[in-house]
């Protein structure tokens, strides 16, 4: 009796989205495992290859996730991210910056930026999807001006040392044809991601800052009654998101190594969709990182199904998760009703 | 003392004129012919080449005319629901695609009657449109969510339905080129005429929706939704209707938008129409004075407010800016005029004034 009001209390509304988006992302792995196993989809690798892949897409979503709990949105990291890759690109090749220096100042550009916006946003009052769609605009239209063209990274070796080393890991080892052992690896780009994921899990849920940022996403003016500094909590996370924003793009730049115009195009949107489908709600006051991470892992099994496919175009990536997100705001639509209705 | 007190009628009505929202628009036009002429001195000048029309202003108008029609769109759904709908780009080049398509990409394929393929583009914009409004309208998203959705679907989706027929295998993706002459006229000329066709559309588009808005109670519904939707709905306005309405008329729009644009270009690019165009239909919205709150809300406005968009963007490409980086330049004016117009800087404002006054006050 107790434990069924216990599953009950905690299931009900926001758990539950966290709840459906694990199982979800389970059944789907499992799915795959079955159906692609001579593709290798069950191999520990796969696995890995995913979180490869997407560490700049966790970062920003975490980041993302931070911005939604405030009852914010930030649609320009996709541009950031596209800017910091040709500003790192740029600066690297053109201008032969060192590594470090060059990482230093993309992610003071990204604190810089997100300090501006976060300014707009809280102190001006301006809609956040007005002045963040500038901020896409802007940092699109700037990554064109440093250059039009397509800049690979070839000469640093330090920067190339760091995208490409393989950090192994000790189990799942696979035995291939020849009888030798490979052990699966990841790059140094999903250390970064997952050290930044739990440092903004804590932050969120351990500090008084991650508590306030809760507090103004729930209802700003109770925040405010409360001695919130209501501004203040708002600008930080859109200063955080920032700064997560450009650390996605110097992740993203590790896997690509190179800096276009049309780089990671859509992210925002990737972003946006993982953290939904993790159970944080538009409108504020609810998320949370783990959630977030379930989201992005849920993209990347898409993105793997689709590989395994072959046949299937690439834009079936964009409008499958178009589809998901479209889901996962309709539930939480049809949920919040249901909420208003038993009150 | 007295002399400063008693303003001359001149003052009077300058301020009056300052105060009205059409204000702000024909200011910015001004401004931005006049830095045209600057740059070009010939700007003005109108010549009939080739038996059509020919210079920089009715370049302006001509290139403007989708612009004009998505901010037309644009405004009324800024006006009943307070957020923008930023897909009208991706649902352009889905439109656009949807008719080429339908024309014909290759000569054994379809070759449905021109008239067909543009209302098929129309009912794929409306479609666009409607699924738009259901998610905002009835489920209550926040309108740049909501439309976020066909943002980054609407180009996959166009990517897929430009599918072009290559050794057997039909491969999505293509840009598909269109096969029927007459379908350049829709984005061209049609003979014997000196004025654009898109011109023409655009007028005709501008002049039925100001009719329909001012002549039905329509426009009177939708100022009221924007400004409150509770009270609207208390006085029995369907607030859930009206809203669904302003957007299925804006994707409608942009379908009108996209079908132009594939004329002009006489084939369907998936990746580049309507490319930026969401950033120029709202900062059209708002140069026109328009907030973008919603409630109030004048269409003139809208349509001043994308001609200067358009002469701006002329002017920045005579200076040798590449279509790439104009979007830096219009994210800097967008948030200028959004600062500018908020509540916040209004307050700010109105303190320093006071200041001011309290100072001099003091003086005396």
């Amino acid at each position: 009796m107790k434990a069924t009001t216990y599953f009950k209390n905690k299931m009900s509304g926001n758990n539950f989205l966290l709840f459906v988006t694990i199982s979800m992302f389970l059944l789907m792995y499992i799915g795959g495992i079955l159906v692609y196993s001579s593709q290798g989809f069950g191999t520990m690798q796969t696995f890995l290859n995913m979180l490869i892949d997407n560490a700049g897409l966790i970062i920003a979503a975490s980041g993302m996730t931070v911005v939604l709990i405030t009852g914010g949105i930030d649609i320009s990291i996709g541009s950031v991210v596209g800017l910091v890759c040709m500003m790192l690109a740029h600066s690297m090749e053109n201008l032969g910056m060192s590594a470090s220096l060059s990482i230093a100042l993309v992610l003071l550009f990204g604190i810089a930026f997100g300090t501006l916006q976060g300014w707009l946003v809280a102190y001006l009052k301006l809609q956040p999807f007005i002045v963040t769609l500038a901020g896409m605009f802007f940092c699109r239209g700037l990554t064109a001006v440093i250059s039009v063209e397509q800049i690979a990274i070839t000469s640093n070796t330090t920067f190339l040392a760091m995208a490409h080393k393989n950090i192994k890991i000790l189990f799942g080892a696979t035995v291939n044809k020849r009888g030798i052992k490979l052990y699966p690896f990841v790059h140094p780009s999903v250390i970064i991601a997952l050290v930044a994921l739990v440092c903004v899990w804590y932050v969120c849920r351990y500090t008084k800052f991650g508590r306030s940022l809760f507090a103004v996403g729930g209802n700003e003016q109770s925040a405010l009654l409360m001695g919130i500094n209501v501004r203040k909590t708002k600008m930080l996370a859109y200063v955080l998101n920032g700064f997560l924003a450009s650390l996605a793009g110097f992740v993203f730049c590790l896997n690509t190594t190179s800096g276009f115009v049309e780089q990671a195009r859509g992210f925002e949107m990737e972003a946006i969709a993982s953290a939904v489908i993790g159970g944080t709600l538009l409108s504020g006051g609810v998320g949370t990182v783990i959630g977030t991470f379930f989201g992005v892992l849920i993209k990347a099994t898409i993105e793997t199904y689709i590989r395994c496919n072959g046949t299937l175009s690439s834009w079936w990536n964009k409008i499958v998760l178009s589809a998901l997100l479209c889901f996962f705001i309709v539930l939480q639509s049809v949920f919040a009703t249901l909420k208003e209705k038993r009150k | 003392m007295q002399k400063q007190l008693i303003s001359s009628p001149l003052v009077v009505s300058l301020k009056a004129a300052t105060k009205k929202q059409l204000f702000l628009p024909i200011f910015a036009l001004c401004l931005m012919l006049l830095i045209n002429v600057l740059i070009t001195p010939s700007f003005f000048k109108i010549s009939i080449q080739n038996g059509v029309l020919y210079g920089y202003t009715i370049d302006i108008i001509n290139r403007g005319s989708e612009l004009i029609i998505l901010a037309v769109g644009m405004t009324l759904v800024v006006a009943s629901s307070g957020g923008a709908d930023i897909s009208v780009g991706a649902v352009s080049a889905l439109a656009g695609a949807v008719c080429v398509r339908l024309l014909g990409a290759s000569y054994d394929s379809y070759a449905t009657p021109m008239l067909l393929a543009i209302l098929a583009a129309l009912v794929a914009g409306l479609a666009c449109g409607s699924f738009n409004g259901f998610l905002v309208a009835k489920l209550k998203i926040q309108p740049m969510v909501a439309t976020l959705i066909l943002f980054t679907a609407g180009r996959g989706i166009a990517q897929l339905i430009s599918a072009r027929e290559i050794n057997g295998n039909m491969v999505p993706g293509q840009i598909l080129y269109v096969r029927m002459e007459s379908f350049r006229r829709i984005g061209g000329f049609f003979p014997n005429v000196v004025i654009p066709t898109p011109v023409f559309i655009a007028v005709l588009f501008v002049l039925i929706t100001y009719f329909v808005l001012t002549k039905t109670a329509i426009g009177l519904y939708i100022k009221t939704v924007g400004i409150n939707r509770k009270a609207g709905r208390l006085v029995g306005i369907n607030s859930v209707l009206v809203m669904f309405f302003c957007y299925t008329f804006c994707g409608v729009s942009s379908g009108l938008a996209g079908v132009i644009a594939s004329s002009r270009i006489y084939s369907s690019d998936a990746n580049n129409i309507g490319l930026y165009m969401e950033l120029d239909a709202i900062l059209s919205v708002a140069l026109g004075g328009n907030s973008l709150g919603g409630g109030k809300f004048s269409l003139i406005g809208s349509v001043i407010g994308a001609l200067t968009i358009q002469a701006l963007s002329t002017s920045l490409y005579a200076v040798g800016v590449t279509a790439d980086q104009i979007p830096v330049y219009k994210a800097i004016v967008v948030i200028l005029i959004v600062a500018i117009q908020s509540e916040e800087f209004k307050r700010w404002w109105s303190l320093i004034r006071l200041h001011r006054q309290a100072k001099k006050a003091v003086a005396v």
